[in-house]
């Protein structure tokens, strides 16, 4: 089981950075929007594992990314700013259910799932954004990336998450 | 001591995360400055081999749409070559050149951030260096700013850091190139005085005042002018002759003499 975990992680890790520099960086929807389906790595990595490591897979996920796409640790930041928060967000959307040892994503409602994804996606890309954008003289510009993209990322997001749903066991 | 101890395991996930964040933010404010890092983007061998890949299949895409803009650079060659009257033979020797141009096929391509980079498939195996010229067919597109064996990151002219020398074609009224973000077809020409006679749609060149660029490459038309806010300066909006978004073959031009004028500089500087 824990080695099938390994495997299954590391192929999640490979092509969902594949997946997001070789396909979803070079959208440019309307011009400016990059879905951020990578992001989906933070919603599917178990949950009962160790937190460190979550926390150092993330930051290794963020930078492989960021490498990629020449934005220097603008990817990382935001990815590991929202690994270290996604307890925090899931005992928020989920409740005290997420205490309980038999806890399973599968078996939360969509509403629930829908808002975890959410509130991801949205941390990590107005994070990203004031990163990369640097300057709050353009804030119009930040809104409006940091509301579009999220809107792209969240409908890429829950088609793929529908598309790869986890076995209901 | 023993606190201590208690306190870095009690908070080991919060101290980790602080330590990656400071880590991640000293990258980030580091590559806010004028050069990147040097190791860590596109063009390193991991990053550039995968690039590379994707563009040898989809190359293959637009096969005709290149073949098509070949033949028209070729026909504007053409006719300059047929028109030029003084010379009636062309110098053999290409190394008494002052000039030297390296084609190369573009593997990555971006102009949605702000500080946009693309990578190309030449590297210091092929001779380019740092601060090299980009340009396509149809005008100015970058400088070069990192070198690895095989690939070249370069610094695109829809990034906040890209300063060009640019002037007005036919005259000497010189200014700089920048890029305020907002569309990636439009770039400002700064710092052209106002007494300067302007018409929208006049052609905007390079100009003598850099290493990097041969005069008189095409950059854009004006597409309009305001005077800014001291009333002294034109700022100038320019839209650029090359689509950003779509390009496939580019050249890299090397400068025989540049290094031998960046020496003189750098002498003047430090005589001063």
């Amino acid at each position: 089981m824990t080695n099938n975990l390994y495997i299954s992680t590391a192929l999640r890790f490979i092509l969902l950075v594949l997946v997001q520099v070789l396909v979803f960086n070079n959208l440019n929807f309307l011009g400016f929007i990059n879905p951020m389906v990578y992001l989906l790595f933070l919603y599917w990595y178990p949950i009962k594992q160790r937190r460190a490591i979550f926390i150092l897979i993330s930051f290794l996920l963020g930078f492989t990314v960021d490498v990629f796409s020449d934005t220097l640790a603008f990817h990382t930041v935001a990815c590991v700013t929202m690994a270290f928060l996604r307890p925090t967000i899931m005992r928020f959307v989920f409740g005290v259910n997420y205490e309980f040892q038999s806890f399973k994503l599968a078996n939360t409602t969509k509403a629930q799932q829908i808002t975890f994804l959410a509130l991801l996606i949205i941390g990590h890309h107005t994070i990203f954004f004031l990163l990369e954008i640097f300057s709050l003289a353009h804030l119009l510009l930040l809104l409006k990336k940091i509301v579009f993209t999220s809107i792209g990322s969240i409908l890429l997001c829950i088609l793929f998450t529908s598309l790869f749903s986890v076995n209901k066991e | 001591m023993q606190q201590i101890i208690n306190f870095i395991l009690r908070n080991k996930i919060t101290l980790l995360y602080l330590f990656l964040l400071i880590l991640g933010l000293a990258l980030s404010i580091q590559s806010h400055s004028y050069h990147r890092s040097r190791f860590f983007n596109s063009a390193n061998w991991f990053a550039g081999s995968i690039y590379n890949t994707q563009s040898k299949v989809t190359s293959y895409f637009d096969l005709k749409a290149e073949n098509e803009k070949l033949l028209q650079e070729n026909k504007k060659l053409w006719s300059l070559l047929f028109n030029e009257k003084e010379q009636d033979t062309l110098p053999v020797e290409i190394e008494s050149f002052n000039f030297k141009v390296v084609p190369a096929q573009l593997i990555k391509n971006s102009y949605a951030l702000r500080n946009n980079y693309i990578t190309i498939d030449k590297g210091k195996n092929d001779g380019i260096q740092q601060d090299m010229g980009v340009i396509t067919s149809e005008g100015v597109m970058g400088i070069v700013e990192h070198t690895t064996n095989k690939f070249a990151s370069v610094q695109s002219l829809l990034n906040t850091k890209s300063n060009i020398n640019a002037k007005i074609k036919n005259t000497n009224n010189f200014g700089s190139l920048k890029w305020d973000t907002e569309r990636f077809d439009v770039v400002q020409l700064e710092d052209i005085p106002r007494m300067v006679p302007l018409t929208i749609g006049d052609t905007i060149v390079t100009g003598a005042m850099s290493s990097i660029f041969p005069e008189n490459i095409p950059i854009g038309v004006i597409k309009k002018f305001d005077l800014n806010t001291s009333e002294s300066f034109y700022t100038i909006d320019v839209t650029l002759f090359n689509d950003m978004t779509n390009i496939k073959k580019v050249y890299i031009i090397n400068n025989m003499n540049s290094a031998e004028i960046r020496e003189l500089e750098d002498q003047i500087r430090n005589d001063q």
